[in-house]
């Protein structure tokens, strides 16, 4: 390997961590708040941790560990995981249409890592993925998280309560914000992707009370991209 | 019973978000549809946000809205997304002083 390839490599792993330090910073306080939740709720250190090691979606986990603290079948909870998660298979769908040049072993390695905040996040700085060594830019955001996820899943696990209530609290907005964050920059340069994601709340809004908060993010997130057909233009993408 | 809930629910986690690695090769799409798949980060962002944004705190919906308009305000101003984030915090930690 050349010392320009080295250089490629250093800087998308460099530029993978400043676009994930969000994502690293949001998931702990969301963590730590599971660890506590879990371990509440009967599971053991080993089994909490397990399961951020294996399952790794926030909300699921949530909804798992209150489940499980409440003797819900494994059936039930393992349907509902389901439904609940069933939106990153859309989102997995796009950033794999995006990144569709690359090997097989990035696809698959990268796909394992997609959430809704690493999706988000490589969705949108599309364009450094598309750069020499672009999945050395993924494969960080997606592993710094990750180890954030799982890290802080433990510390909850291990330390119960240490972030006092209201600043946990008040550290639940971070994710949201970072969307926002990310959203915003796009609809400035380009007016008309405001439309797609105002439907897609008003769709999510509108259902979500019927069909449950997983489905109706996949309803939202799978009609409001089809308003984004009539109205994108191809060439402003 | 713990890990079979738990691996259960890994692989119906694991399973959604893997099949397009294998599936995207195999077809191809027509324009219309990668339009729609470059629309879905944008809608998936909208859905994200909203009505999720008001639960921030459960009992005072607004707060999480207006946290949620100070990052709209910030990030149009082309403040550092890491920046957003912060001052959003601030905003909900100091709304529930």
């Amino acid at each position: 390997m050349g010392l320009e390839e080295k250089q490629w490599i250093k800087m998308q792993i460099r530029d993978g961590f400043i676009a994930g330090s969000p994502i690293f910073v949001g998931y702990l306080p969301i963590a730590i708040a599971y660890g506590v939740l879990a371990k509440q709720a009967g599971m053991t250190l080993l089994e909490l941790t397990g399961m951020s090691l294996l399952v790794y979606a926030g909300a699921a986990q949530f909804m798992g560990a209150g489940m499980i603290g409440i003797g819900v079948s494994a059936l039930e909870i393992i349907i509902a995981t389901f439904v609940l998660n069933f939106r990153h298979f859309v989102m997995s769908l796009s950033f794999i249409n995006q990144v569709k040049h690359y090997a097989m072993k990035w696809k698959f390695g990268l796909s394992l890592g997609l959430t809704d905040e690493t999706f988000s996040v490589s969705s949108i700085y599309k364009k450094q993925g598309d750069q020499t060594y672009g999945y050395f830019f993924y494969g960080t955001i997606m592993l710094s998280s990750y180890i954030s996820w799982v890290f802080g899943s433990f510390l909850g696990g291990v330390l119960g309560d240490i972030i006092p209530q209201n600043l946990s609290q008040s550290m639940g907005v971070a994710l949201y914000a970072m969307f926002i964050g990310l959203l915003i920059p796009s609809i400035r340069k380009y007016k008309r992707i405001a439309v797609i994601s105002i439907a897609a709340m008003l769709i999510n809004y509108l259902v979500s009370p019927w069909i449950g908060e997983g489905w109706g993010i996949v309803v939202g997130t799978v009609f409001g991209a089809f308003i984004g057909i009539f109205v994108l233009e191809e060439e402003k993408l | 019973m713990i890990w079979v809930i738990i691996i259960g629910m890994a692989l119906v986690t694991v399973i959604p978000r893997i099949i397009p690695a294998f599936i995207v090769d195999l077809i191809q799409f027509p324009d219309w549809v990668n339009k729609w798949l470059q629309a879905i980060p944008y809608a998936a962002l909208g859905a994200l946000v909203f009505p999720g944004i008001m639960t921030v705190v459960p009992e005072k919906p607004y707060i999480g809205v207006i946290a949620g308009v100070v990052a709209i305000l910030l990030a149009w101003l082309q403040i550092h997304v890491i920046l957003v984030v912060l001052s959003a915090i601030l905003t909900v930690f100091l709304l529930t002083i």
